[in-house]
Protein backbone atom coordinates (compact mmCIF):
# COMPACT_ATOMS: atom_id res chain seq x y z
CA UNK A 1 0.00 0.00 0.00
CA UNK A 2 1.38 3.08 -0.89
CA UNK A 3 1.88 5.72 1.76
CA UNK A 4 0.21 9.20 1.89
CA UNK A 5 1.89 11.68 0.10
CA UNK A 6 2.99 13.56 2.74
CA UNK A 7 4.66 10.67 4.45
CA UNK A 8 6.37 9.80 1.21
CA UNK A 9 7.32 13.47 1.27
CA UNK A 10 9.11 13.17 4.37
CA UNK A 11 10.36 9.80 4.04
CA UNK A 12 12.33 11.26 0.52
CA UNK A 13 13.57 14.12 1.60
CA UNK A 14 15.12 12.03 4.56
CA UNK A 15 16.60 9.45 2.48
CA UNK A 16 17.79 12.41 0.35
CA UNK A 17 19.53 15.56 1.83
CA UNK A 18 18.98 18.91 0.02
CA UNK A 19 15.98 17.70 -1.74
CA UNK A 20 12.79 19.40 -0.78
CA UNK A 21 9.73 18.57 -2.41
CA UNK A 22 6.34 19.99 -2.12
CA UNK A 23 2.40 18.29 -2.13
CA UNK A 24 0.04 19.81 -4.20
CA UNK A 25 -3.09 18.09 -4.14
CA UNK A 26 -2.28 14.45 -5.55
CA UNK A 27 0.81 15.34 -7.09
CA UNK A 28 4.37 15.92 -5.61
CA UNK A 29 6.51 18.65 -7.10
CA UNK A 30 9.46 18.09 -7.44
CA UNK A 31 12.61 20.46 -8.50
CA UNK A 32 14.07 20.04 -11.62
CA UNK A 33 17.97 19.41 -10.25
CA UNK A 34 16.05 16.46 -7.90
CA UNK A 35 14.43 14.81 -10.86
CA UNK A 36 17.00 12.07 -11.05
CA UNK A 37 17.94 11.37 -7.58
CA UNK A 38 14.21 11.30 -6.74
CA UNK A 39 13.44 9.21 -9.69
CA UNK A 40 16.34 6.87 -9.14
CA UNK A 41 15.67 6.47 -5.25
CA UNK A 42 11.60 5.38 -6.25
CA UNK A 43 13.09 2.85 -8.37
CA UNK A 44 15.49 1.37 -6.75
CA UNK A 45 14.46 1.59 -2.95
CA UNK A 46 12.90 -1.42 -1.68
CA UNK A 47 10.05 -0.02 -0.23
CA UNK A 48 8.43 2.01 -2.90
CA UNK A 49 9.89 0.12 -6.24
CA UNK A 50 8.38 2.31 -8.69
CA UNK A 51 9.54 -0.14 -11.45
CA UNK A 52 7.23 1.27 -14.72
CA UNK A 53 6.82 4.82 -16.18
CA UNK A 54 3.19 4.07 -17.07
CA UNK A 55 3.25 8.47 -18.52
CA UNK A 56 5.28 11.02 -19.14
CA UNK A 57 3.77 13.96 -20.66
CA UNK A 58 3.34 17.74 -20.37
CA UNK A 59 1.30 20.51 -19.77
CA UNK A 60 1.50 24.02 -21.23
CA UNK A 61 0.46 27.24 -18.72
CA UNK A 62 1.36 30.35 -21.35
CA UNK A 63 1.71 33.43 -19.74
CA UNK A 64 -1.77 35.22 -18.51
CA UNK A 65 -2.56 37.61 -21.35
CA UNK A 66 -3.26 40.28 -18.92
CA UNK A 67 0.23 40.50 -18.78
CA UNK A 68 0.80 38.06 -15.65
CA UNK A 69 4.36 35.85 -15.17
CA UNK A 70 6.39 34.25 -18.59
CA UNK A 71 4.34 31.19 -18.16
CA UNK A 72 5.09 27.32 -17.16
CA UNK A 73 5.87 24.34 -18.64
CA UNK A 74 4.84 21.35 -16.14
CA UNK A 75 6.20 17.73 -17.24
CA UNK A 76 4.32 14.97 -15.56
CA UNK A 77 5.15 11.27 -14.61
CA UNK A 78 3.04 8.68 -13.34
CA UNK A 79 4.76 5.63 -11.69
CA UNK A 80 3.42 2.43 -10.84
CA UNK A 81 5.24 -0.70 -8.97
CA UNK A 82 4.39 -3.76 -10.42
CA UNK A 83 6.08 -5.85 -7.73
CA UNK A 84 4.66 -4.05 -5.03
CA UNK A 85 1.18 -3.50 -6.98
CA UNK A 86 1.19 0.00 -6.24
CA UNK A 87 0.65 3.05 -7.59
CA UNK A 88 -0.03 5.44 -9.50
CA UNK A 89 2.44 8.14 -7.61
CA UNK A 90 1.82 11.72 -9.71
CA UNK A 91 5.52 13.89 -10.25
CA UNK A 92 5.41 16.58 -11.38
CA UNK A 93 8.19 19.46 -12.72
CA UNK A 94 7.98 22.74 -13.33
CA UNK A 95 10.09 24.70 -16.23
CA UNK A 96 10.56 27.57 -17.30
CA UNK A 97 8.01 28.31 -20.30
CA UNK A 98 10.94 29.94 -22.73
CA UNK A 99 13.54 27.61 -22.00
CA UNK A 100 12.39 24.07 -20.63
CA UNK A 101 15.11 21.94 -19.91
CA UNK A 102 15.00 18.54 -17.42
CA UNK A 103 17.09 15.63 -16.85
CA UNK A 104 15.77 12.26 -18.75
CA UNK A 105 14.79 9.74 -17.41
CA UNK A 106 15.00 7.17 -20.16
CA UNK A 107 18.53 5.68 -18.56
CA UNK A 108 16.01 4.45 -15.37
CA UNK A 109 13.25 3.10 -17.34
CA UNK A 110 13.57 2.61 -21.09
CA UNK A 111 9.71 3.01 -21.72
CA UNK A 112 10.80 6.58 -21.28
CA UNK A 113 12.42 7.10 -24.61
CA UNK A 114 9.69 7.78 -27.34
CA UNK A 115 7.10 9.28 -24.86
CA UNK A 116 10.29 11.99 -24.50
CA UNK A 117 10.33 12.36 -27.94
CA UNK A 118 6.72 12.85 -28.04
CA UNK A 119 7.08 15.37 -25.52
CA UNK A 120 10.14 17.11 -27.12
CA UNK A 121 8.24 17.38 -30.55
CA UNK A 122 4.68 18.56 -29.58
CA UNK A 123 5.79 20.66 -26.32
CA UNK A 124 9.54 21.93 -27.31
CA UNK A 125 11.26 20.13 -24.02
CA UNK A 126 14.40 19.21 -23.95
CA UNK A 127 15.76 16.00 -22.30
CA UNK A 128 19.02 16.21 -21.10
CA UNK A 129 20.81 12.80 -21.26
CA UNK A 130 18.37 11.34 -23.63
CA UNK A 131 19.81 9.14 -26.12
CA UNK A 132 17.66 9.89 -29.37
CA UNK A 133 16.22 13.64 -28.84
CA UNK A 134 14.40 14.01 -32.02
CA UNK A 135 10.96 14.50 -33.73
CA UNK A 136 9.24 11.45 -33.58
CA UNK A 137 5.34 12.51 -35.63
CA UNK A 138 5.97 15.51 -37.08
CA UNK A 139 8.89 15.58 -39.61
CA UNK A 140 12.33 16.16 -39.87
CA UNK A 141 12.46 20.29 -40.68
CA UNK A 142 8.64 21.19 -39.38
CA UNK A 143 8.83 24.39 -37.29
CA UNK A 144 7.66 24.95 -33.68
CA UNK A 145 5.44 22.66 -31.35
CA UNK A 146 2.35 22.31 -32.19
CA UNK A 147 0.72 21.36 -28.58
CA UNK A 148 1.73 24.79 -27.33
CA UNK A 149 -0.85 26.50 -26.56
CA UNK A 150 0.22 29.45 -28.86
CA UNK A 151 0.78 27.62 -31.57
CA UNK A 152 -0.83 28.79 -34.62
CA UNK A 153 -1.70 26.25 -37.37
CA UNK A 154 -1.24 27.31 -40.91
CA UNK A 155 -3.92 28.72 -43.53
CA UNK A 156 -4.16 25.78 -45.78
CA UNK A 157 -6.74 27.91 -47.90
CA UNK A 158 -3.53 30.17 -48.61
CA UNK A 159 -1.63 29.00 -51.78
CA UNK A 160 2.14 30.21 -50.90
CA UNK B 1 -26.80 5.54 -81.25
CA UNK B 2 -29.90 5.03 -78.91
CA UNK B 3 -31.97 1.49 -79.53
CA UNK B 4 -35.81 2.56 -78.77
CA UNK B 5 -36.59 0.30 -76.32
CA UNK B 6 -39.73 -0.62 -77.40
CA UNK B 7 -37.94 -2.29 -80.45
CA UNK B 8 -35.30 -3.19 -77.78
CA UNK B 9 -37.74 -5.70 -76.21
CA UNK B 10 -39.23 -7.19 -79.11
CA UNK B 11 -35.92 -8.02 -80.71
CA UNK B 12 -35.43 -9.81 -77.34
CA UNK B 13 -38.32 -12.17 -77.36
CA UNK B 14 -36.83 -13.29 -80.85
CA UNK B 15 -33.52 -13.96 -79.15
CA UNK B 16 -32.24 -11.08 -80.45
CA UNK B 17 -30.19 -8.32 -78.40
CA UNK B 18 -29.30 -5.06 -79.73
CA UNK B 19 -26.77 -3.22 -77.71
CA UNK B 20 -24.02 -0.45 -78.55
CA UNK B 21 -20.37 -0.92 -77.63
CA UNK B 22 -20.48 1.73 -75.17
CA UNK B 23 -23.20 0.03 -73.29
CA UNK B 24 -21.74 -3.49 -73.39
CA UNK B 25 -17.88 -1.64 -72.03
CA UNK B 26 -19.95 0.12 -69.40
CA UNK B 27 -21.69 -2.68 -68.11
CA UNK B 28 -18.64 -5.02 -67.59
CA UNK B 29 -16.55 -1.43 -66.35
CA UNK B 30 -19.02 -0.22 -63.99
CA UNK B 31 -19.55 -4.00 -62.49
CA UNK B 32 -16.04 -4.55 -61.93
CA UNK B 33 -14.59 -1.62 -60.27
CA UNK B 34 -11.43 -3.17 -58.36
CA UNK B 35 -10.78 -0.81 -55.01
CA UNK B 36 -7.40 0.38 -53.40
CA UNK B 37 -6.78 -1.73 -50.39
CA UNK B 38 -5.95 0.71 -47.87
CA UNK B 39 -7.63 2.40 -45.27
CA UNK B 40 -6.71 5.29 -43.19
CA UNK B 41 -8.52 5.44 -40.16
CA UNK B 42 -12.00 4.50 -38.20
CA UNK B 43 -13.85 4.69 -41.86
CA UNK B 44 -11.95 2.01 -42.79
CA UNK B 45 -13.86 -0.77 -40.59
CA UNK B 46 -16.78 0.75 -42.07
CA UNK B 47 -15.56 -0.17 -45.86
CA UNK B 48 -14.33 -3.62 -44.46
CA UNK B 49 -17.77 -4.39 -42.87
CA UNK B 50 -19.23 -3.64 -46.67
CA UNK B 51 -17.11 -6.22 -47.90
CA UNK B 52 -18.16 -8.64 -45.42
CA UNK B 53 -20.76 -10.64 -46.17
CA UNK B 54 -23.94 -8.57 -44.29
CA UNK B 55 -23.45 -5.58 -46.95
CA UNK B 56 -21.28 -7.59 -49.21
CA UNK B 57 -20.15 -5.16 -52.13
CA UNK B 58 -19.88 -8.54 -54.12
CA UNK B 59 -23.13 -7.73 -55.27
CA UNK B 60 -21.84 -4.66 -57.23
CA UNK B 61 -18.92 -6.25 -58.41
CA UNK B 62 -16.24 -4.50 -56.16
CA UNK B 63 -14.88 -7.26 -54.03
CA UNK B 64 -11.44 -7.39 -55.34
CA UNK B 65 -9.77 -5.17 -53.09
CA UNK B 66 -6.38 -5.05 -54.91
CA UNK B 67 -3.35 -4.66 -52.62
CA UNK B 68 -1.22 -3.21 -55.61
CA UNK B 69 -2.17 0.55 -57.16
CA UNK B 70 -1.28 -1.21 -60.45
CA UNK B 71 -4.41 -3.35 -60.53
CA UNK B 72 -6.93 -1.12 -58.81
CA UNK B 73 -9.72 1.01 -60.79
CA UNK B 74 -11.06 2.94 -57.34
CA UNK B 75 -8.99 4.35 -54.41
CA UNK B 76 -11.66 4.81 -51.49
CA UNK B 77 -9.89 7.25 -49.69
CA UNK B 78 -11.66 5.61 -45.97
CA UNK B 79 -10.55 8.13 -43.15
CA UNK B 80 -8.43 11.03 -41.81
CA UNK B 81 -5.66 11.67 -44.52
CA UNK B 82 -2.72 13.38 -41.74
CA UNK B 83 -0.18 15.87 -43.42
CA UNK B 84 2.11 12.95 -43.01
CA UNK B 85 0.20 10.54 -45.21
CA UNK B 86 -1.45 12.95 -47.93
CA UNK B 87 2.15 12.63 -50.81
CA UNK B 88 1.84 8.74 -50.13
CA UNK B 89 -1.82 8.79 -50.67
CA UNK B 90 -1.13 10.55 -53.98
CA UNK B 91 1.93 8.71 -54.79
CA UNK B 92 -0.82 5.98 -55.05
CA UNK B 93 -3.38 7.77 -57.21
CA UNK B 94 -0.02 8.61 -59.09
CA UNK B 95 0.62 4.95 -59.51
CA UNK B 96 -3.03 3.74 -60.51
CA UNK B 97 -4.05 2.39 -64.14
CA UNK B 98 -6.37 4.82 -66.21
CA UNK B 99 -9.38 5.10 -66.54
CA UNK B 100 -9.28 5.78 -62.63
CA UNK B 101 -11.87 7.17 -59.87
CA UNK B 102 -11.83 8.70 -56.26
CA UNK B 103 -14.27 7.78 -53.48
CA UNK B 104 -13.52 10.78 -50.38
CA UNK B 105 -15.52 8.38 -48.03
CA UNK B 106 -16.66 9.99 -44.62
CA UNK B 107 -16.29 13.85 -43.41
CA UNK B 108 -12.18 13.67 -42.88
CA UNK B 109 -11.12 12.72 -46.34
CA UNK B 110 -13.41 15.38 -47.28
CA UNK B 111 -12.79 18.26 -45.61
CA UNK B 112 -10.54 17.19 -42.05
CA UNK B 113 -14.00 16.42 -40.75
CA UNK B 114 -13.61 16.85 -36.61
CA UNK B 115 -10.28 17.40 -37.01
CA UNK B 116 -10.46 21.02 -39.39
CA UNK B 117 -8.84 22.99 -36.58
CA UNK B 118 -6.03 20.76 -36.11
CA UNK B 119 -2.43 21.19 -37.08
CA UNK B 120 -1.38 17.63 -38.70
CA UNK B 121 -4.98 17.05 -40.73
CA UNK B 122 -5.12 17.52 -44.62
CA UNK B 123 -8.52 19.52 -45.26
CA UNK B 124 -9.70 17.19 -47.69
CA UNK B 125 -7.77 14.84 -50.60
CA UNK B 126 -9.92 16.92 -53.14
CA UNK B 127 -6.75 19.93 -52.50
CA UNK B 128 -4.58 17.60 -54.84
CA UNK B 129 -6.30 14.81 -56.36
CA UNK B 130 -9.96 14.91 -57.95
CA UNK B 131 -12.41 13.32 -56.44
CA UNK B 132 -15.54 11.55 -58.37
CA UNK B 133 -17.79 10.45 -55.69
CA UNK B 134 -18.00 12.30 -51.74
CA UNK B 135 -20.11 10.39 -48.86
CA UNK B 136 -21.02 12.21 -45.81
CA UNK B 137 -20.91 10.64 -42.69
CA UNK B 138 -18.55 10.27 -39.70
CA UNK B 139 -18.22 7.49 -40.52
CA UNK B 140 -20.83 7.01 -43.39
CA UNK B 141 -22.57 3.47 -42.58
CA UNK B 142 -21.80 0.63 -45.47
CA UNK B 143 -25.06 1.75 -47.39
CA UNK B 144 -23.28 5.33 -47.85
CA UNK B 145 -20.65 3.32 -49.30
CA UNK B 146 -22.48 1.39 -51.53
CA UNK B 147 -24.90 3.92 -52.21
CA UNK B 148 -22.01 6.02 -53.31
CA UNK B 149 -19.85 3.17 -55.57
CA UNK B 150 -23.85 3.05 -57.35
CA UNK B 151 -23.19 6.73 -57.76
CA UNK B 152 -19.98 6.26 -59.55
CA UNK B 153 -21.11 3.46 -61.41
CA UNK B 154 -24.07 5.53 -62.79
CA UNK B 155 -21.05 7.89 -63.47
CA UNK B 156 -19.67 5.19 -65.59
CA UNK B 157 -22.13 4.14 -67.40
CA UNK B 158 -23.07 7.85 -68.51
CA UNK B 159 -19.22 8.02 -69.96
CA UNK B 160 -18.92 6.79 -73.22
CA UNK B 161 -16.19 4.64 -73.41
CA UNK B 162 -13.70 6.39 -75.75
CA UNK B 163 -13.91 9.33 -73.79
CA UNK B 164 -12.85 7.14 -70.59
CA UNK B 165 -9.87 5.72 -72.61
CA UNK B 166 -8.78 9.60 -74.25
CA UNK B 167 -8.87 11.11 -70.83
CA UNK B 168 -5.37 11.03 -69.70
CA UNK B 169 -5.04 12.27 -65.98
CA UNK B 170 -1.12 13.38 -65.83
CA UNK B 171 0.73 12.28 -62.52
CA UNK B 172 -0.10 15.04 -60.24
CA UNK B 173 2.22 16.67 -57.96
CA UNK B 174 3.41 15.32 -55.09
CA UNK B 175 3.31 17.68 -51.87
CA UNK B 176 6.29 17.90 -50.01
CA UNK B 177 7.06 18.12 -46.41
CA UNK B 178 7.66 22.16 -45.44
CA UNK B 179 8.18 24.19 -42.01
CA UNK B 180 3.98 24.26 -40.85
CA UNK B 181 2.43 21.56 -43.30
CA UNK B 182 2.33 20.92 -46.94
CA UNK B 183 3.91 22.53 -49.56
CA UNK B 184 2.16 23.03 -52.43
CA UNK B 185 -0.92 23.48 -49.80
CA UNK B 186 -3.11 22.71 -52.81
CA UNK B 187 -3.34 22.01 -56.61
CA UNK B 188 -4.68 24.59 -57.69
CA UNK B 189 -5.31 22.86 -60.68
CA UNK B 190 -8.01 20.02 -59.02
CA UNK B 191 -9.10 22.74 -56.34
CA UNK B 192 -9.75 26.56 -55.35
CA UNK B 193 -10.45 27.81 -51.66
CA UNK B 194 -13.95 29.17 -51.49
CA UNK B 195 -14.54 32.51 -51.59
CA UNK B 196 -16.94 32.36 -48.53
CA UNK B 197 -17.18 28.93 -46.26
CA UNK B 198 -19.38 29.38 -43.55
CA UNK B 199 -17.21 26.96 -41.63
CA UNK B 200 -13.83 27.99 -41.95
CA UNK B 201 -13.07 29.67 -38.98
CA UNK B 202 -9.75 30.77 -40.64
CA UNK B 203 -10.97 32.52 -43.51
CA UNK B 204 -12.55 35.87 -42.18
CA UNK B 205 -15.08 37.91 -43.88
CA UNK B 206 -13.26 40.44 -46.50
CA UNK B 207 -13.38 44.05 -45.41
CA UNK B 208 -15.65 46.18 -47.87
CA UNK B 209 -13.71 48.96 -47.84
CA UNK B 210 -11.00 46.70 -49.61
CA UNK B 211 -12.60 44.26 -52.24
CA UNK B 212 -8.85 43.62 -54.46
CA UNK B 213 -7.47 42.86 -50.88
CA UNK B 214 -6.09 39.96 -49.63
CA UNK B 215 -9.16 37.84 -48.44
CA UNK B 216 -7.46 35.37 -45.06
CA UNK B 217 -6.71 37.93 -42.47
CA UNK B 218 -3.96 37.01 -39.89
CA UNK B 219 -5.49 35.82 -36.50
CA UNK B 220 -6.90 38.47 -34.49
CA UNK B 221 -3.92 38.28 -31.94
CA UNK B 222 -0.57 37.92 -32.45
CA UNK B 223 1.52 34.79 -31.62
CA UNK B 224 2.99 34.45 -28.69
CA UNK B 225 6.75 33.70 -29.40
CA UNK B 226 7.83 30.02 -29.67
CA UNK B 227 11.46 29.47 -28.06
Amino acid sequence: MLPSLDELKTALEQQLPGVSLTVDGSVLVVASKDLTAVCRYLKDSDRFRFDYLANLTAVDYPPDPAGGGAGRMDVVYHLYSMEKRHGPLTLRVQLTRLRPVVASVTPLWRGAEFQEREVYDLFGVTFDGHPDLRRILMWEGFQGHPMRKDYVPENQNLAD
Amino acid sequence: MVVDEGIQSELQKQGVYLTTWDQLVNWGRSNSIWPLQFGLACCAIEMIASAASRYDIARFGSEIFRASPRQADLMIVAGTVTKKMAPQVVRLYNQMAEPKYVISMGACATSGGPFHKGYNVLKGIDRYIPVDVYIPGCPPTPEGLLEGLQKLQQRIKETSMGQAMRQKLDAYPVPEYGAAGLTPRYNPEVWQPPAQHPFDYQRAPVPPATPGGPGPSAPTSPPLPVS
